[in-house]
């Protein structure tokens, strides 16, 4: 094991010395101002409405609303972080000639892979924690909103910032970086906007549409964690509140269902196997 | 005794394309082999089957006695690909250090210290990659692969960017390496070096092994010159023991003789004429 963490170390001292942190860290600080301050803006204007005649809580549609919001973004760049670590893992870094003097010591493809994929899930999951803890906090200190699962919510969106990662270093072995960035990037896309259409479809109660979002989610597993999480910030907001929050565009209204877990774990171990075997048996 | 290097019926196909065609090559410890042929011969897929990164069609090949691409083989081997790079942060302190972690090395500061002595970069071990000349970077590649002692070390055009200088450090270093018991598989398209310093040589081309044999029979005597006073007389194909009777020939004659040449062909004839024969 102790390859594996020479290589995750040198992943991340490759992302410390090139500076990608302080990018990072300078866009991060840009969103997160920007986020407090429409949260303040929104609470404020928020603040004089009572609760009205139909049961509507204005605090809690805002305060859900955003903190789905900053979900969405928190996932969007803990992704382009996690693609970004590892999109060049394998045949980017072999067509340069970084990988081969790494490989032909005595350490396992596989233990290469590992290393990659750790280095590449430690930094996603930290940015995604410390991001998504600031976003509740803001959000519950700036309209004394607070959501009612935070916790699972952000391991659900931890994991699915681990599956985009896993699915990156995969496309690395057949893809080059660009061509693996775009793809990812776009896969990433196309599972978000099946998500949208599912909230569509439970909306409107169209079975078609339901079931290809629901087909897209298992296919794209990320998709699923990250519905799964909205859901949790609000299952049990009561009412038309509630029937609001769960049918907009960053509403809860999907329940993925108690194999979705175990599915997401399957998921990682045949993309783990898959990467393997087919890194295992690729000439370079 | 143990090859470093041996390889039995190679054959490496990639789709239509027969890049090894049935190699046989052996390389005995401590010996260097100098492998030559044109671009594109196959001589890179040799090497990179030895490394394990590329897999045999058919047939074997195995390094210090296990099969090449085991764990075990390549703790024996250090290798310098012909296209490489190294991160462009570390100093080349820091990419021996780790490489001696991946190949369990224990030598620590002193072994860093005197493989950049070796190949005369003991005054930039903090120096970044990426601020050193292509000449100083395959002088490091050189001094990454002798990480952790190996037994065989795979060299891919490792002066292919370096200076006269540059050249008489890995000249020097390669002597140095058959002394310390090292066996070389030296890929290059020098043959003056591989002429001045390799005890074999393997010509390859199409994938096939052409010839082999050290150098010297390789480039095999081709005849005699003979300076007389009416001109240079030239004898294709005579040795050194017709000399005498050439001589008494020309005085015969009333020639005047001012100097005698043995010819021996270069490495470089030797060479072409089997790649361009094996061409025809």
């Amino acid at each position: 094991m102790t390859d594996v963490l020479v290589i995750a170390g040198l992943a991340l001292r490759e992302s410390l010395r090139r500076r990608v942190f302080v990018v990072v860290v300078a866009l991060t600080l840009a969103f997160g101002a920007l986020y407090t301050w429409g949260a303040s803006e929104l609470f404020s204007d928020v603040s004089g409405f009572g609760i009205g005649r139909l049961g509507l809580d204005p605090r809690t549609l805002a305060g859900a609303t955003l903190l789905g919001l900053a979900m969405f973004g928190t996932l969007f760049l803990g992704a382009v972080l996690a693609i970004f670590l590892t999109l060049s893992a394998v045949r980017g870094d072999a067509e340069t000639g970084l990988l081969q003097p790494l490989i032909v010591r005595p350490l396992s493809r596989s233990h290469y892979l590992a290393g990659r994929l750790l280095a590449a899930a430690a930094v996603a999951l930290g940015y995604v924690t410390i991001v998504y803890a600031a976003a509740v906090l803001v959000t519950g200190i700036t309209g004394h909103w607070w959501p009612e699962r935070p916790v699972a919510a952000g391991l659900r969106l931890m994991l699915a910032v681990v599956v985009v990662a896993a699915l990156s270093l995969l496309g690395s072995i057949f893809l080059s970086a660009t061509a693996n960035g775009i793809g990812v990037l776009m896969i990433f896309g196309a599972g978000l906007l099946a998500g949208l259409l599912g909230s569509i479809g439970d909306a409107l109660g169209s079975g078609t549409i339901q079931t290809i979002a629901n087909t897209a989610s298992w296919l794209l597993p990320f998709e699923a964690l990250y519905r799964d999480a909205l859901r949790l910030l609000v299952q049990d907001v009561p009412g038309v509140t509630g029937a609001i929050i769960q049918l907009g565009p960053l509403g809860g209204s999907h329940d993925a269902g108690p194999l979705l877990l175990p599915w997401i774990a399957a998921y990682l171990v045949l993309t783990a196997v898959a990467g393997a075997f087919t890194f295992g048996r690729r000439d370079l | 005794m143990t090859l470093a290097l041996e390889v039995s019926g190679l054959a490496k196909r990639y789709g239509a394309t027969h890049a090894l065609r049935g190699v046989d090559l052996a390389v005995a410890e401590g010996e260097l082999v100098g492998l030559l042929g044109p671009n594109g011969a196959g001589k890179s897929t040799l090497v990179k089957a030895a490394c394990g990164l590329v897999r045999p069609s058919a047939g074997s090949v195995r390094v210090c006695g296990a099969p090449a691409g085991s764990p075990a083989a390549r703790r024996t081997l250090g290798y310098l690909a012909e296209l490489f790079r190294f991160p462009g942060w570390a100093s080349a302190e820091e990419l021996l250090r780790l490489h001696q972690r991946l190949a369990g090395s224990t030598g620590g500061v002193d072994e860093r210290g005197e493989l950049l002595r070796l190949v005369g970069l003991a005054d930039a071990s903090q120096r970044r990659v990426e601020t050193m000349s292509k000449g100083m970077q395959q002088r490091l590649g050189i001094a990454q692969a002798l990480v952790g002692n190996p037994r065989l070390l795979l060299l891919d055009e490792p002066t292919s960017a370096l200076d006269p200088a540059g050249r008489r450090v890995v000249r020097d270093l390669l002597q140095e390496l058959r002394r310390r018991k090292v066996a070389v598989l030296l890929n290059t398209h020098l043959l003056s070096e591989v002429e001045r310093i390799c005890d074999r040589v393997a010509i390859i081309d199409h994938g096939e092994l052409l010839a082999a044999g050290r150098p010297d029979e390789l480039a095999r005597p081709s005849g005699v010159e003979v300076d007389t006073a009416g001109g240079t007389h030239r004898f294709d194909g005579a040795t050194r023991d017709e000399v005498p009777a050439i001589i008494e020939r020309l005085v015969a004659a009333g020639e005047r003789i001012y100097e005698v040449r043995p010819v021996r062909s270069t490495l470089e004839d030797a060479y072409l004429a089997v790649v361009e024969g094996h061409h025809d």
